[in-house]
C-alpha cells in the first residue's frame, strides 16, 4: 500500500485538525473528543448490526426500530425491577427477537426486505408509544470506569479510557466483529452467502441458517446500542428516543464499505462533528438556530451517502431472497 | 444475477378490480390486529370493549362524528395515495411525513400572506403551493435516487427530520405568529380557509376526486404505463426504451405533490395555521393505509375512513375507558405486520426483487 493513499492523507488530515486544536486548548478539545467518542458509539455498534446483516446479504432497515424498542425494554425493565443488568439482558433478548422477526419474514416468507425493516420500525414505533409511561427512573446508569494507568495518559486516556462498562462492551464487539468477519471461516462462510449464495450452498454451507445466526445475534448487537442510550449515555427514555440514529448507521455503513473498523472511523468522525457543533454554541462562537444544529447529522447523512454511492459496492446479493436450486 | 429464476408461489399483481377474495386480507388483518391490541388493553387494566364502543361511536355514530371522522381521512387519503404512486413506481416513498409538513407550512403561509383574494382563488393558489414544496422535497430523494443511486428511503426519512427542524425553525421566528409565545403561524385568512357542507369537509371531496385522476392516469395513460413498467421491472424498462430516471424523478414528484396537498388541506380545513405539534404521524400512517389498500389508489379510501375514524374517536376513547389514544398507533403497526406479510408475497414476488431493494447504489 502507498504511503500517502487516500485513507492515509484522511488520518493524516485527522491527527494534525487534532494537534492542532489540543494546542490552542488542551481540556476542552479532550472534552470534545470525549463527547464525541461517546455520540459516535451507539452510531459504530448500530452500523455493525447493518454491516453483520448485509455481509449474509440481508439488508435491515430495521435497526432503528430494534434500537427503539431495546431502549424502552432496557429503561422500563431497570425501572420495574431496579436493576439496571436485568434491564439489559432483557433489552439483548427483545434485540435479538426482532432480528429473528427479521429473519422470518426476509428468510422464509422471502418478503421484501425494506418493507420487512419498515414494519419493525413501525411496530416498535407503536408499541413504545402505546406502553410508554411518564415519570419512571432508574436507579443508576452504568457508571463511568476508569482504566488504571491508561486513562491517566493525557488526551487520550479521558477520551479512550474513561467510560461506562457499555462502551467497553461496545469497543470489544466492534474489534471482535472485524476480526471474525475477516479471519474465521464464519466470517468467510458469512461473506460468500452475501456474494454469491448458491457457491456457498453448493460448499456446504445453510445459506438460510447462516442469515438467520447472524440478523438474530446482530439483533443482540443493536439492542446494545439501544440500551447504551437508555442506560449509559442519557438514563431516560422518551417517545422517538433514537431519532434516527438507526439510519445514520446506515449510512456510516456504506461510507465505511461495509468494513467495521471503516464504519467505526466514520462514525468517530460524525460524532466528533456533532461535539464540536454543540461545543460551538456553548461557546457561543456562532449563532445557529437550535433548529439547524439539530439537523446537521440528517444533512450529513444524506451528504455522505451521495458523495459514496456509486462508488462503493454493496455484497452482490443483498436483499434478494434464496431459494434453494437457483443458479 | 439470477433471481428472475426464484419461483413465485402466485402470479400476483396488484388488484385491477374489486374481487372479494383479495380483499378479505385486508378485513382479517384490521380484525385480528383489534384483537391482538385488545388483549394489550386488558393488560394495562382497562375494559377493550368499552374502549372499542367508544373509539367507534364517535368515530362513525353521529353526522358530525362523520364529519370530524372525513376530515381526518383526507390527509391520510393524500398520504395513502402519495405512498401509492411511490410503490408503484418501485419507490418506497417513506417520506410523505416531511412532504406532508413543509406542504402544511407552506399553505399556511399561502393563507396567511396573500391578502384581498376571493376564496375560489386564495384557496387553489394555498393548496397548489402546498403541493409544489412537498413535491420539492420528494424530488430531492427522486434526483439522488436516479442520478446518484441513494436509496430513496434513507433520503426520505432523512428530509422528514431535515423538513421538521426547517419548518419549527420558520413557525418559531420568521413565520411566527405576531405577539405570541407559541411556536405557531398566525390563522390563515378567512378566504384561505375550506368550506365545509353539512359536516361534510371540501378537502376529502378533493382527495377521493385525485385518487379517482390517480387511478385513472396509472391504468389508462402512457406515462402511468411507463410508472408501472418501471415498477414492476426497470431493467425491462430500460431495454423497451423507457427513460428510468426520469419516471423516477416524476413519481416521486407526482408522490410528494400528493403528500404536500395532504398537508396543505389539513392546514386549509383543519388546523387554519402550522405549529410544530400538527400532522405528526399523517405521512407514516401512510404507509399502512397504503399497503391496506393494497397500493390501488381507490383501494387506499376505506382504509383511510377506517384510521381517520380511529383517530377521531381516540381523545374520546381516552375519556371513556382510560385507553391512551396511542392505542391506534399501536393497531396501524399490527395492521401492518398482518397486512404485508401476505400482500408482500403477492405484490412483489412476480416483480424483480432488485428493483427495490438490491443495492443501495444500483
Amino acid at each position: 500500500m502507498k504511503l500517502l493513499s487516500k485513507r492515509n492523507s484522511y488520518f493524516l488530515f485527522a491527527i494534525l485538525a487534532t494537534a492542532f486544536f489540543y494546542s490552542k486548548d488542551g481540556d476542552i478539545t479532550t472534552s470534545v473528543y470525549a463527547t464525541g467518542a461517546a455520540f459516535a458509539l451507539p452510531l459504530a455498534l448500530a452500523a455493525m448490526v447493518g454491516i453483520m446483516c448485509e455481509r449474509t446479504g440481508i439488508v435491515n432497515i430495521g435497526i432503528e426500530g430494534t434500537m427503539l424498542l431495546s431502549a424502552f425494554v432496557a429503561f422500563f425493565v431497570s425501572s420495574l425491577t431496579q436493576n439496571i443488568i436485568i434491564g439489559l439482558i432483557c433489552a439483548i433478548f427483545t434485540g435479538s427477537m426482532m432480528g429473528l422477526i427479521l429473519a422470518v419474514m426476509a428468510v422464509s416468507w422471502r418478503m421484501d426486505q425494506i418493507i420487512a425493516g419498515t414494519i419493525l420500525n413501525i411496530l416498535a414505533t407503536g408499541l413504545t408509544s402505546f406502553l410508554y409511561v411518564q415519570g419512571k427512573t432508574i436507579p443508576s446508569v452504568f457508571q463511568a470506569i476508569e482504566v488504571p494507568v491508561l486513562s491517566k495518559i493525557p488526551f487520550f486516556g479521558p477520551v479512550l479510557f474513561i467510560h461506562g462498562a457499555l462502551t467497553f462492551i461496545g469497543i470489544a464487539i466492534i474489534l471482535a466483529l472485524y476480526v471474525a468477519i475477516y479471519h474465521t471461516s464464519w466470517g468467510l462462510r458469512s461473506r460468500a452467502v452475501g456474494e454469491h449464495p448458491s457457491s456457498a450452498d453448493t460448499a456446504g454451507v445453510s445459506v438460510a441458517r447462516l442469515r438467520y445466526i447472524n440478523v438474530t445475534i446482530a439483533g443482540g448487537i443493536g439492542a446494545l446500542a439501544g440500551a447504551y442510550l437508555s442506560l449509559e449515555l442519557v438514563g431516560s427514555f422518551e417517545r422517538g428516543f433514537t431519532a434516527g440514529k438507526g439510519f445514520t448507521a446506515l449510512a456510516l455503513m456504506i461510507f465505511g464499505r461495509w468494513n467495521p473498523l471503516g464504519a467505526l472511523a466514520a462514525a468517530l468522525f460524525f460524532g466528533l462533528a456533532q461535539a464540536y457543533a454543540n461545543q460551538l454554541m456553548i461557546d457561543q462562537v456562532v449563532n445557529i438556530p437550535t433548529q439547524f444544529t439539530a439537523i446537521l447529522p440528517y444533512v450529513m447523512t444524506i451528504v455522505v451517502l451521495t458523495i459514496s454511492a456509486g462508488k462503493v459496492r454493496p455484497p452482490a446479493a443483498e436483499g434478494q431472497p434464496y431459494e434453494k436450486g437457483q443458479a | 444475477m439470477s433471481q428472475t429464476k426464484v419461483a413465485p408461489k402466485e402470479v400476483g399483481k396488484p388488484a385491477k378490480n374489486f374481487d372479494v377474495g383479495s380483499w378479505l386480507i385486508p378485513i382479517i388483518a384490521v380484525l385480528v390486529a383489534m384483537a391482538l391490541a385488545a388483549i394489550l388493553i386488558k393488560l394495562q387494566g382497562s375494559n377493550p370493549i368499552t374502549a372499542y364502543k367508544s373509539l367507534f361511536k364517535t368515530a362513525f355514530g353521529s353526522a358530525a362524528g362523520i364529519g370530524a371522522t372525513l376530515g381526518k381521512s383526507t390527509p391520510l387519503v393524500l398520504s395513502g395515495l402519495a405512498v401509492a404512486v411511490g410503490l408503484r413506481a418501485g419507490l418506497f416513498n417513506i417520506g410523505a411525513q416531511g412532504q406532508l409538513l413543509s406542504g402544511a407550512l407552506a399553505a399556511a403561509w399561502a393563507g396567511v400572506s396573500f391578502h384581498g383574494l376571493p376564496g375560489y382563488i386564495h384557496i387553489p393558489i394555498a393548496l397548489i403551493i402546498g403541493a409544489f414544496f412537498g413535491s420539492i422535497v420528494a424530488g430531492i430523494s427522486g434526483f439522488l435516487k436516479a442520478y446518484r443511486g441513494v436509496h430513496e428511503v434513507i433520503t426520505t426519512i432523512m428530509l422528514n427530520s431535515i423538513v421538521m427542524g426547517i419548518a419549527d425553525y420558520l413557525a418559531s421566528h420568521p413565520l411566527r405568529e405576531p405577539d405570541q409565545f407559541l411556536t405557531r403561524t398566525s390563522e390563515i385568512q378567512a378566504s384561505a380557509k375550506m368550506p365545509v357542507y353539512a359536516h361534510l369537509p371540501l378537502g376529502f371531496f378533493i382527495a377521493v376526486a385525485l385518487a379517482a385522476v390517480i387511478w385513472w392516469i396509472l391504468g389508462r395513460t402512457t406515462s402511468g404505463f411507463r410508472i408501472e413498467t418501471v415498477g414492476r421491472n426497470r431493467h425491462a424498462a430500460w431495454y423497451a426504451g423507457i427513460s428510468v430516471k426520469r419516471t423516477v424523478i416524476s413519481a416521486m414528484l407526482i408522490s410528494g405533490a400528493i403528500a404536500g396537498l395532504g398537508g396543505a388541506v389539513e392546514t386549509l380545513g383543519i388546523t387554519y395555521r402550522y405549529a410544530p405539534a400538527f400532522n405528526l404521524g399523517l405521512g407514516f400512517d401512510g404507509i399502512t393505509i397504503a399497503l391496506l389498500g393494497r397500493v390501488h389508489p381507490l383501494g387506499i379510501i376505506p382504509g383511510a375512513i377506517l384510521i381517520g375514524g380511529m383517530r377521531a374517536g381516540a381523545a374520546n376513547m381516552q375519556f371513556d375507558s382510560g385507553v391512551a389514544p396511542e392505542l391506534v398507533d399501536l393497531l396501524m403497526a399490527l395492521i401492518l405486520l398482518l397486512v404485508t406479510a401476505p400482500l408482500i408475497t403477492r405484490f412483489f414476488k412476480n416483480s424483480s426483487n432488485k428493483s427495490m431493494t438490491s443495492g443501495w447504489g444500483n
